[in-house]
């Protein structure tokens, strides 16, 4: 009963369960605590407002509303709880057992299901009560029936789920009988989503009751029922409004506090936190400029000084510095969780909603990128730098064509373009990814294409707008083996052609032996080392990239153990005080517990380490 | 497309015979019969027997439900137990009323729905919070309740619209629009709640996939990446909601008829209900039914219009 727990301890949650707790506890003690009686008749003072003898007022025979409106949800609230025990009881048995004995009785349920869902439940009541004058219990019953269809689809589903869970499987094959795996395997999963689904059909049935007993088919007057009560005010609504007050504001404070209450457990289950939900606003990334060094003017884009803060707080890039040089390629190298896709993205101002790039300079081609504001970058992606995400499928919308997506692309980079200008540069786009039959290509749903063939128009229409950079992250991660050589073989081409430059982020330093002319390594937020591709491989000065390369299989010899690194990447709040890297290192000695200055070698670049490798290391062998 | 199209059409046949059945077994279940209501206060055995018969209640339950469906199939629904015209002429005398406010009903749902949600999910922060609150008591407002305050204020106090009935469009379009407003707003009030709520949660989701993250990488304007395929994908559930807040709606209808006085189907069935008669409340049963087909068919259609992977299916 987790779930109960949480929705407590939520403010919003904590006050639902008491308005609730309170209305059911005061209408079930209503002959105690009732002040009159709700037939109790007083001629003078009818239509009464609130006064101290009467605290809700009188209606239309001086009977006290108070005591009416508690007396009332004995009715209302009764037939709304048999309708949830038809529902409950109802919507679990046929859901769990459709979950888990499938076959002929799920699709049996499903049908039903099918059935129950598409009937207008309203009618369906009055023809009940048609032939069942005023019996609501009749009436009720049978709106928990029709609603249990959408609940059994939820129970159906959550046990079809448990059900092939290996625990449940072996509890099974341990011989423990049907009802017992059921019973204590089975619900227990099924509780979290259930009890929000009663919560938010209370509330419901509770506004189907009001509507019954407004058209005067409840329980027959005098004996009060909350419709009824909207019904009398109804009548009285010239003489004295107020009794629409008490009489609608129960109800609606009672399905208020269902309807909250049910998100609020729903919440609750599926583990959601309260944290600001996304939107539009939000997904842009704020920018603070902060001091530091100059950018390089003969670098294409410069960074310097760049860190990320994501929405919860936490520094997951810290202090990041590269240059990349026209036309050449930079590899970004490091374990997961470093913060190679964070930096690219704070580059182009893509990062996660919430999250705050702070930097010293961004510049491109001359410009200020951290003067831009986000209308500013939307002019500056694609046509200036393209971006290249890892999963190529997800990156394309499912819903158009290849062919649509690669013209908008189009158009929106050559503004003016007649459409026969469109089509053609379309077709030369997808030759020059090599896909063969572009007018086959044109016609396809990302779903008809191979993650390699995907990541060809992705890369077709990263190359639409022609930029000057191209940010490629992890381009191959998501790919079969067999396809990942001839994408980068595609990128090396199109780079040497174009002559635009690449920022490749990978953690595979064969991709950065085979393409880049330079190496960024970066271990836990921070670039830890920065030189040219070959000496990287025959002087690493850092202990990590000397512990990745001797970890790299591609450089294993063949038969011996391949040496792995120990450890892993501290998560980002839980960094090191002193280097980074110091608890997984070979050579760490006291000194290390200190910050680290980053020590510049002029020609080839910097490191961040107090006891530098001198290029005699293993898995060098390049 | 078309194999789509025929098997939700097929699909619908069970649905009608299933809830006309359901309807004659309940009947049968219950004590006490038609002729009862017919004869009133007359307790004559003779007379008893002999409107029996005449309503074919002297016959077997599987007799009376194939009658009624061989009737149902040539357009004969049978007689009102009271008045005695046939129902399928007072089934279509109303439906005009009807229509009439589901269709604004649904226009105004879908326009001003989208509208919010819209809004909730692209400005966020306190307009989005203060969004989610106000649908939250919109769709727990009893809606005989709100019914009630409209009339109050509007109708009673500034006397903008008129207190009840209807006046046919052809009679007089502005009196039409005016009769209409008041029950529309009150109709749809619960389901522009559902599908602000519903659109906000749509383009939320979307927004927060790869695939809008590579469009913004592409350089595409917010406007193009929004209007175009944001809304496309967002709109594929907010649609079946749609389809189920529309059937919703039909119940909402009997209580909105009822208290503005609009002489719908729903009032049909309220005072059928009431006078228990049946055959007049099968007539609105299968109306209403036909409604969800074709509501149900509707959303299918917009569906596989808007997804590429369902025809494919």
């Amino acid at each position: 009963m987790s779930a109960w727990r949480a929705a407590v301890r939520r403010p919003l949650g904590a006050l639902c369960l008491g308005w609730l707790g309170l209305v059911v506890l005061a209408c079930a003690g209503a002959d105690l605590l009732a002040p009159y009686d709700p037939q109790e008749q007083d001629l003078a003072s009818v239509y009464s407002g609130p006064t101290w003898a009467h605290w809700l007022g009188t209606d239309q025979l001086g009977r006290d509303v108070l005591s009416r409106v508690l007396h009332g949800g004995q009715v209302s609230l009764l037939v709304v709880g048999q309708a949830l025990v038809a529902y409950l009881v109802l919507g679990c048995a046929a859901g769990v057992l459709a979950g888990y004995r499938r076959g002929l009785l799920d699709r049996v349920v499903l049908r039903v299901s099918d059935l129950a869902l598409a009937m207008p439940t309203v009618v369906i009541l009055l023809v009940v009560l048609a032939i069942r004058p005023h019996d609501e219990s009749a009436a009720m019953i049978t709106l928990g029936v029709l609603s249990a269809a959408g609940l059994a689809r939820v129970v159906r589903a959550s046990t079809a789920a448990v059900r092939d869970e290996p625990f449940v499987a072996a509890a099974r094959v341990a011989g423990l009988t049907t009802p017992l795996v059921l019973g204590r395997h089975v619900l227990p999963s099924v509780v979290g989503p259930v009890i929000s689904l009663v919560a938010l059909v209370a509330g419901s049935a509770l506004l189907v009751e009001a509507s019954l007993g407004f058209l005067g088919l409840g329980v027959q007057p005098p004996e009060p029922s909350w419709g009824g009560l909207i019904a009398e005010a109804s009548q009285a609504i010239y003489r004295q409004p107020w009794l629409l007050v008490p009489s609608g504001g129960v109800v609606a404070l009672t399905a208020i506090a269902c309807a909250v209450l049910g998100d609020v457990l729903r919440d609750a289950a599926d583990d959601r936190t309260s944290r600001e939900p996304l939107s539009w606003q939000r997904m842009r990334t704020r920018v603070v400029r902060r001091a530091g060094a100059p950018a390089d003017g003969a670098a294409v884009l410069s960074v310097r000084g760049l860190s990320v803060r994501l929405a919860d707080g936490t520094t997951v890039v810290d202090d990041v510095g590269f240059d990349l040089h026209p036309g050449t390629a930079l590899g970004l190298v490091g374990e997961s969780g470093c913060g190679k896709t964070m930096t690219v993205s704070a580059v182009l101002r893509l990062l996660p909603p919430g999250a705050v790039v702070e930097a010293a300079e961004v510049r491109f081609a001359g410009r200020d990128l951290l003067a831009l504001d986000e209308r500013g970058m939307a002019g500056v992606r694609g046509g200036g730098i393209g971006y290249l995400a890892q999963d190529p499928v997800a990156s394309l919308d499912p819903l158009f064509t290849v062919g649509d997506q690669l013209r908008e692309a189009v158009r929106h980079h050559h503004r003016g373009a007649t459409g026969a200008e469109v089509r053609r540069r379309v077709v030369e786009l997808l030759e020059d990814v090599r896909l063969p039959d572009p007018a086959g290509v044109q016609a396809k749903y990302p779903h008809e294409l191979s993650g390699g063939m995907a990541q060809r128009v992705a890369i077709a229409r990263a190359l639409a707008g022609e930029p000057a950079v191209l940010v490629a992250d992890e381009p191959t991660t998501a790919l079969d083996v067999t396809v990942q050589a001839g994408i980068l073989d595609l990128l090396r081409e199109l780079r040497e052609r174009t002559g635009m430059a690449l920022v490749l982020v990978t953690h595979d330093w064969g991709v950065v032996a085979d393409t880049c002319d330079a190496a960024v390594v970066m271990y836990a937020g921070q670039v830890v080392e920065r030189t040219d591709v070959r000496r990287v491989f025959a002087e690493p000065r850092h202990p990590y990239t000397a512990a990745l390369l001797a970890a790299d299989p591609n450089a294993a010899e063949p038969g011996a153990r391949l040496p792995v690194l120990p450890g892993s990447v501290p998560a980002p709040g839980h960094w090191p005080r002193g280097c980074r890297f110091a608890p997984r290192c070979a050579f760490a000695t006291a000194d290390c517990a200190r910050p680290v200055p980053v020590t510049d070698e002029p020609l080839h670049g910097s490191y961040r380490c107090v006891h530098p490798r001198s290029g005699t290391t293993t898995g060098a062998g390049r | 497309m078309l194999r789509l199209v025929g098997g939700r059409l097929l699909w619908s046949v069970p649905l009608l015979v299933v809830l006309s059945a359901l309807t004659f077994l309940l009947a049968w279940l219950t004590p006490g019969d038609a002729a009862r209501v017919v004869l009133g206060t007359n307790t004559d055995p003779a007379a008893y027997a002999q409107v029996r018969s005449q309503l074919g209640l002297d016959r077997s339950l599987p007799e009376q439900y194939g009658a009624w469906l061989a009737g149902a199939v040539r357009g004969d629904l049978g007689r009102s137990l009271f008045t005695g015209e046939p129902v399928s002429a007072i089934v279509d005398s109303r439906l005009a009323v009807s229509l009439s406010l589901l269709v604004l009903s649904a226009l105004v749902i879908a326009v001003v729905g989208v509208a919010l949600g819209l809004f909730g999910a692209l400005r966020g922060g306190v307009p989005g919070r203060l969004l989610d609150g106000m649908s939250v008591v919109a769709m727990s407002v009893p809606t005989p309740w709100l019914g009630l305050v409209l009339v109050l204020v509007f109708a009673v106090e500034l006397a903008w619209f008129p207190v009840t009935g209807y006046v046919p469009v052809a009679q007089s379009p502005g009196g039409w629009a005016l009769a209409l407003a008041l029950p529309v707003v009150c109709l749809a009030a619960g389901g522009v709640a559902v599908i602000a709520k519903q659109v906000r949660g749509a383009v939320v989701e979307v927004l927060g996939r790869p695939c809008v993250r590579a469009l913004r990488a592409n350089g595409l304007p917010a406007r193009r990446i929004i209007g175009r395929h944001v809304a496309r994908n967002a709109a594929l559930p907010v649609v079946s909601v749609f389809g189920v807040v529309l059937i919703g709606l039909l119940g909402g209808s009997v209580v909105v008829e009822q208290l503005f006085a609009l002489p719908g189907l729903g009032q049909l069935a309220v005072t059928a209900a009431a006078q228990h008669d049946l055959p007049v409340l099968q007539g609105v049963v299968l109306c209403f039914t036909v409604l969800v087909v074709v509501v149900n068919l509707l959303v299918d259609l917009v569906t596989g219009w808007l997804d590429p992977r369902v025809v494919a299916r």
